[in-house]
């Protein structure tokens, strides 16, 4: 693989080469890309489910809820959410939401039952302080859990805050940012709810007066 | 031919001219990673493998580049080799990748990748060059598990936690907590802990090296005598 030397002092040679590493980048990318994106989807599927299992009872629902994802746009967020069905009636819906925490996003996934009751928060990711705002994550403390069973009626609007401001939530020690903006976020993922119910339930005009 | 002394390449570059204790190059994934043993572990490692493909793929093209493009054409392939570990480790170490994601991309701005390829790779045959890679990358890994077990023992008591999920079940045994009823230094843990320890082993590596000096050159005196 000896290039004469005159050729590499051609104007063109530097163009070409680089060309040619970028075209060889490209196919080895392509290759790449095309060999893993089907286990990468399974992956994330696969800790969907985990995820929703954890939150869901399996008693609730007989439907494969991930196999159909929604998008709403609702005051002026989008959010994405997933309708578990038992026999074909929405028993619940896991809706994924964000807020801003103490050092930036904290994603996280509400389930909430069709009575409005909430089936389990979790945190999806966060990049709170280690040792300090990290306790929101299910594996450093069960703090997260004790939403689950909780509605907009239980505790009352004033309890729907950590204890510090009144409220109902333990807030850790050096730690009142964080989950001061949990608890809000649920309180408000339960209001959107509460707002959009005939939206979530799918309910119809139909449905809605039987249901009274 | 030009004799390769391969064990110099290693003792080089995991002590003497390591990129971290020495250089002082990497700093960032260094610091950013090491709150724990196993995540250094995990970097390392994959970092190390980039390293090996990178070496390999510059010194195979090493007879057609020019002096002008070959920065542009390291970075091109550097950046490739990153963007396929993220993806193969996403496919099939989703756990770790769930961990190590950010920083993955990363490792495309880790200077001593670049720093082996503009000094070693581009210069050497194909075969030296990949047994150099292998050893920086060692080097590195080795300052990242080092930094990361002392920020983990001190920080949170705990030594090799997850390593189940980087290395597979049959490795849990290596997951220590030497001190169960320890409850944490945070400081350590934190970015500035990181600084903090990185200094305290820069310095134990110069004592421990001016001290071998030393005991050497006292040695050698008296086999004179």
């Amino acid at each position: 693989m000896i290039i004469n030397e005159k050729i590499k002092q051609t104007l063109a040679y530097p163009a070409f080469l680089m060309g040619a590493i970028a075209l060889l980048v490209c196919s080895l990318l392509l290759l790449t890309h095309n060999l893993t994106a089907q286990p990468i989807a399974d992956r994330q599927r696969e800790e969907l489910t985990k995820l929703l299992n954890q939150v869901l009872p399996n008693s609730i629902y007989n439907n494969q809820p991930l196999n159909q994802k929604y998008q709403k746009e609702l005051d002026g967020h989008n959010f994405i959410f997933y309708r578990a069905r038992m026999n074909n009636k929405v028993s619940a819906i896991v809706i994924f939401t964000s807020t801003s925490g103490y050092s930036g996003e904290i994603a996280m996934l509400v389930a909430i039952k069709e009575s409005g009751e909430l089936s389990g928060v979790r945190i999806l990711s966060h990049t709170e302080t280690p040792g300090l705002g990290d306790k929101i994550e299910e594996k450093k403390s069960d703090w997260i859990l004790s939403f689950t069973g909780l509605s907009l009626i239980n505790p009352d609007t004033n309890g729907w805050a950590v204890k510090k401001d009144g409220g109902k939530f333990d807030a850790f020690t050096g730690a009142t940012i964080t989950p001061r903006a949990v608890v809000k976020e649920v309180y408000e993922t339960l209001e959107l709810f509460k707002s959009n119910r005939s939206f979530f339930l799918e309910l119809t005009e139909a449905t809605k007066n039987n249901g009274n | 031919m030009q004799k390769y002394n391969y064990k110099e390449i290693f003792k080089s570059n995991m002590w003497s001219n390591n990129v971290v204790f020495a250089q002082m190059l990497a700093l960032c994934p260094l610091l950013a990673v090491t709150n724990g043993a196993t995540n250094g572990l995990g970097l390392g490692l994959i970092t190390t493998a980039v390293m090996i493909f990178s070496s390999l793929l510059i010194s195979l093209i090493r007879p057609l580049l020019t002096p002008q493009i070959r920065i542009p054409i390291f970075i091109l392939l550097i950046a490739a080799l990153v963007t396929i570990a993220d993806l193969v480790m996403n496919a099939w170490l989703h756990e770790l990748h769930k961990v190590l994601g950010l920083f993955i991309p990363l490792i495309v701005t880790n200077c001593a990748i670049l720093g082996r390829a503009e000094s070693y790779a581009s210069k050497n045959p194909w075969f030296p060059a990949v047994i150099d890679g292998i050893a920086t990358g060692l080097g590195f890994t080795f300052a990242l598990v080092l930094l990361g077990g002392f920020r983990e023992v001190i920080g949170s008591g705990t030594l090799f936690a997850n390593a189940s999920l980087l290395l597979g079940d049959n490795f849990s045994v290596i997951e220590l907590t030497p001190f169960p009823e320890y409850r944490g230094m945070l400081l350590v843990i934190l970015p500035s802990g990181g600084f903090i320890m990185l200094g305290v082993l820069l310095s134990g590596k110069r004592l421990l090296d001016t001290f071998l000096k030393n005991k050497y050159k006292e040695q050698s005196h008296c086999q004179v005598k």
